[in-house]
């Protein structure tokens, strides 16, 4: 079932993730530009960290629900919150909701969860966006997160923004919805298994001779293009907002 | 791995899954099957809404089924007393290895033959027999496969998925009086008909596991391809079914729905060769068929399952197998890297609950919590939260549900507890984390090139030159600037 979305609101929260705000805050400024281009006005509460989905998975769900705690009382107000990564999307939208079962903030989880968006999601459905590629002509390899694909089923809003570029080619690689390997502390915790995984999606990705890679989320970016920058292998990666922006200017 | 031992599950876990990743052989022969079983599953639900109405059935099914478990498995006892079954409960893997032997005893029986049972593999089954001078034939030929060669089975569903036909060739050559070498597939399973063949008709004892227990007519269902199933059912005086509590449905209406489910998702097969009935011992004016008919149900752990609302779900587990079929995990180390009876998604949340966390925990680190396990699953079993639970309550020492999992907070580590103390007290006071940005960004050039097992395989990510944090700061005010300045303009 699709969900409904809302008319495109003048004001939403911005939620840059703990990964983009240390690694990539340029995906994340693409972002709040390719919003406001939109005529919405962002906002970024300074309050915010992490989702507190690092925890959450290792099943430290004490301390996962302190930060998670932290984010809901930033959140508050009734916004949108748009989410620049399917996986933290994912943790608002649903995770939320069980961490906080039954606890005081059930609630107010559960008004976070229902306001919350990824963001090529946000830009496809909400703000309804119409690009106009001004890029050299490029052949993209996207990669979808796990969350993307099953936990927000936003896959295809990513490849819907990407299908308007008109010098933009996506091409197909095999097993493109296999996991890249990431999994948060996965990578930490089960090293190897997470190393086979991360090279045959290398080698999978090199194999379309694509110019660049593209994906929403960063976690799965620093992976792959981690391991390829080991490997000595260039694909340049960007994550989808960074990509959207700098050719539609 | 010619024997399942519990103890060795989380001691040896990480050794196993390094050797699995380095054999190249056993790589690629499960790469090659898993590909192999996603295209034939995917190929038998071609239209993706009536699959998931289909799924949505196959759950609601199996949810008003375990709603009912007390009264259902009561009902069911009742049917096939009635029936001239006769029912056994074992609540653990011991009682239900003593139940069977004793049933041996009584017909003075050394030799037994099997259908295809995981039950039998949970319970240690064939080994206990072998200590007491029992000898137990597998006859599913996976199965076989894997006991000549001393090996437990890699595969819910294909025991053998990890051998190829040349290894297959080596091992019957060498283990089967007088066979030659030969890769020719159905020489193969030629020669492994022979030899069993001789061995149904030898047997005391046929032994099979259950896919449905139907409570209002008390008949056992079983499932199979080879017709190894009903020769081991028929033509043994004696036989013997071992079934997990959970296995049992109400009606034969409830049959169809999850039947579709099972061997589609299981082997990608719109139905399978035989589909078995059994409802009573042979009756006087009939020909065949089993004199004595006995059912062991096998509780080892699943009314702890039970007791717990979200942990229960486990327990709607039709065993297809699909799961492991879909993990990227398993389709690389393949099922004996687990160490224990079921791997793959399902095992990882099955097994640390039978077994105990402080002794099958470990596994479920083996997970990326991609969901691909659940999206797969044909009763819709939220496999990866249920490994996150189980991650949980492996480090989690505060009681959640009663009784709780079996050896609860017996992973936890200080160590790690401490780190999660701190990552918490970090990102929960905003103040505290501005300034660890602010000392990540402005230190950059000094941060570390080799962080733990991350930069084994993977370059190190640099901080940025500013976080979002800072230009985020710096976009409003500069815009909140442009718009006083417009304003006086
Ligand atoms: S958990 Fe689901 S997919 Fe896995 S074996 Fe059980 S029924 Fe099949």
């Amino acid at each position: 079932m699709q969900r409904a979305y809302p008319e495109k609101p003048a004001q939403v929260y911005f939620f840059g993730t703990c990964l983009i705000d240390l690694f990539y805050p340029e995906a994340g400024m693409a972002g709040i530009q390719l919003l406001e281009r939109e005529g919405v006005k962002v906002i970024y509460p300074q309050q915010q960290s992490c989702c507190g989905q690092p925890a959450y998975n290792s099943g430290y769900d004490n301390e996962a629900r302190k930060v998670a705690a932290a984010q809901i009382a930033c959140l508050q107000g009734g916004l949108p919150v748009v989410v620049p990564s399917a996986s933290c999307a994912d943790m608002f939208r649903h995770h939320y909701p069980d961490l906080f079962a039954d606890t005081p903030l059930r609630k107010q989880a559960l008004d976070l969860a229902a306001r919350t968006y990824e963001l090529t999601e946000f830009l496809a459905h909400v703000c309804k966006v119409r690009l106009v590629d001004h890029g050299p002509a490029a052949t993209v390899a996207i990669h979808n997160s796990c969350s993307a694909q099953r936990g927000m089923k936003t896959a295809q809003d990513a490849i819907s923004l990407l299908r308007q570029m008109r010098n933009v080619a996506i091409v197909q690689q095999e097993r493109a919805s296999e996991c890249c390997g990431f999994g948060g502390t996965f990578a930490v915790k089960a090293p190897d298994i997470s190393n086979a995984m991360v090279q045959d999606k290398c080698d999978n990705l090199l194999a379309t001779g694509a110019s660049d890679l593209v994906s929403g989320d960063c976690g799965c970016l620093m992976n792959i293009s981690g391991a390829l920058e080991k490997r000595k292998e260039t694909l340049p990666a960007q994550h989808i907002a960074s990509f959207i922006w700098e050719r539609t200017q | 791995m010619s024997r399942f031992e519990p103890a060795t599950v989380n001691l040896e876990f990480d050794k196993r899954v390094g050797d699995a990743l380095q054999d190249q052989e056993l790589r690629a022969n499960f790469r090659g099957a898993m590909d192999f079983l996603m295209g034939k599953r995917a190929a038998m639900f071609p239209d993706k809404e009536g699959l998931e109405a289909l799924r949505t059935q196959g759950e609601a099914i199996r949810n008003r089924c375990l709603s009912q478990l007390p009264e259902l498995l009561e009902q069911f006892e009742q049917r096939c007393t009635e029936n001239g079954i006769q029912v056994h409960w074992a609540e653990t893997a011991q009682e239900a290895n003593a139940i069977i032997l004793e049933i041996m005893h009584k017909h003075d029986a050394t030799r037994m033959v099997k259908g295809k049972s995981m039950a039998s593999e949970e319970i240690g089954l064939n080994h206990f027999l072998a200590d007491h001078g029992v000898e137990c034939l597998e006859t599913d030929m996976g199965e076989y496969i894997v006991q000549l060669a001393d090996e437990t089975p890699s595969h819910i569903i294909m025991p053998a998925i990890h051998k190829n036909k040349q290894q297959i060739a080596r091992l019957f050559n060498q283990k089967i009086d007088g066979v030659e070498y030969s890769e020719n597939v159905d020489r193969l399973i030629g020669i492994g008909r022979d030899v069993l063949r001789q061995k149904f008709f030898e047997a005391d004892v046929g032994l099979s596991g259950v896919n449905f227990a139907v409570a209002e007519t008390g008949t056992l269902c079983l499932v199979e391809n080879e017709g190894n199933g009903r020769m081991t059912t028929t033509v043994p005086p004696v036989h013997i079914a071992l079934c997990g509590i959970e296995k049992v449905v109400e009606s034969l209406r409830d049959i169809p729905p999850l039947l579709k489910l099972l061997t589609r998702s299981a082997t990608g097969q719109a139905i399978t060769t035989y589909f078995n009935m059994i409802s009573s011992p042979r009756k006087p004016d009939e020909k065949d068929g089993p004199k004595e008919v006995h059912v062991v149900l096998l509780d080892n752990g699943r009314s702890r399952m039970y007791a717990d609302k979200q942990l229960q779900q486990t327990l709607r587990c039709i065993r297809c197998g699909a799961c492991m079929n879909h993990c990227p995990v398993y389709t690389r180390i393949g099922g004996h890297a687990y160490g224990t009876t079921y791997p793959g998604p399902i095992g990882q949340v099955v097994s640390p609950q039978i077994w105990g966390l402080h002794t099958a925990g470990s596994i479920t680190k083996a997970c990326s919590l991609n969901g691909a396990c659940g999206e797969a699953c044909p009763v819709k079993i939220p496999l990866a939260d249920l490994i996150r639970r189980l991650r949980y309550e492996s480090n989690n020492s505060e009681p959640t549900s009663v009784p709780a999992p079996r050896g609860q907070g017996a992973l936890r580590k200080r160590s790690e507890a401490v780190t999660w103390k701190l990552w918490a007290l970090l990102l929960h006071k905003p103040g505290l984390y501005a300034l660890a940005l602010f000392i990540a960004t402005r230190l950059r050039a000094l941060a570390p090139r080799r962080i733990g097992p991350w930069t084994r395989y993977r370059s190190a990510p640099k901080p940025a030159a500013r976080s979002l944090h800072e230009l985020a700061a710096q976009r409003s005010q500069s815009n909140a600037s442009s718009q006083e300045h417009g304003r006086h303009e």
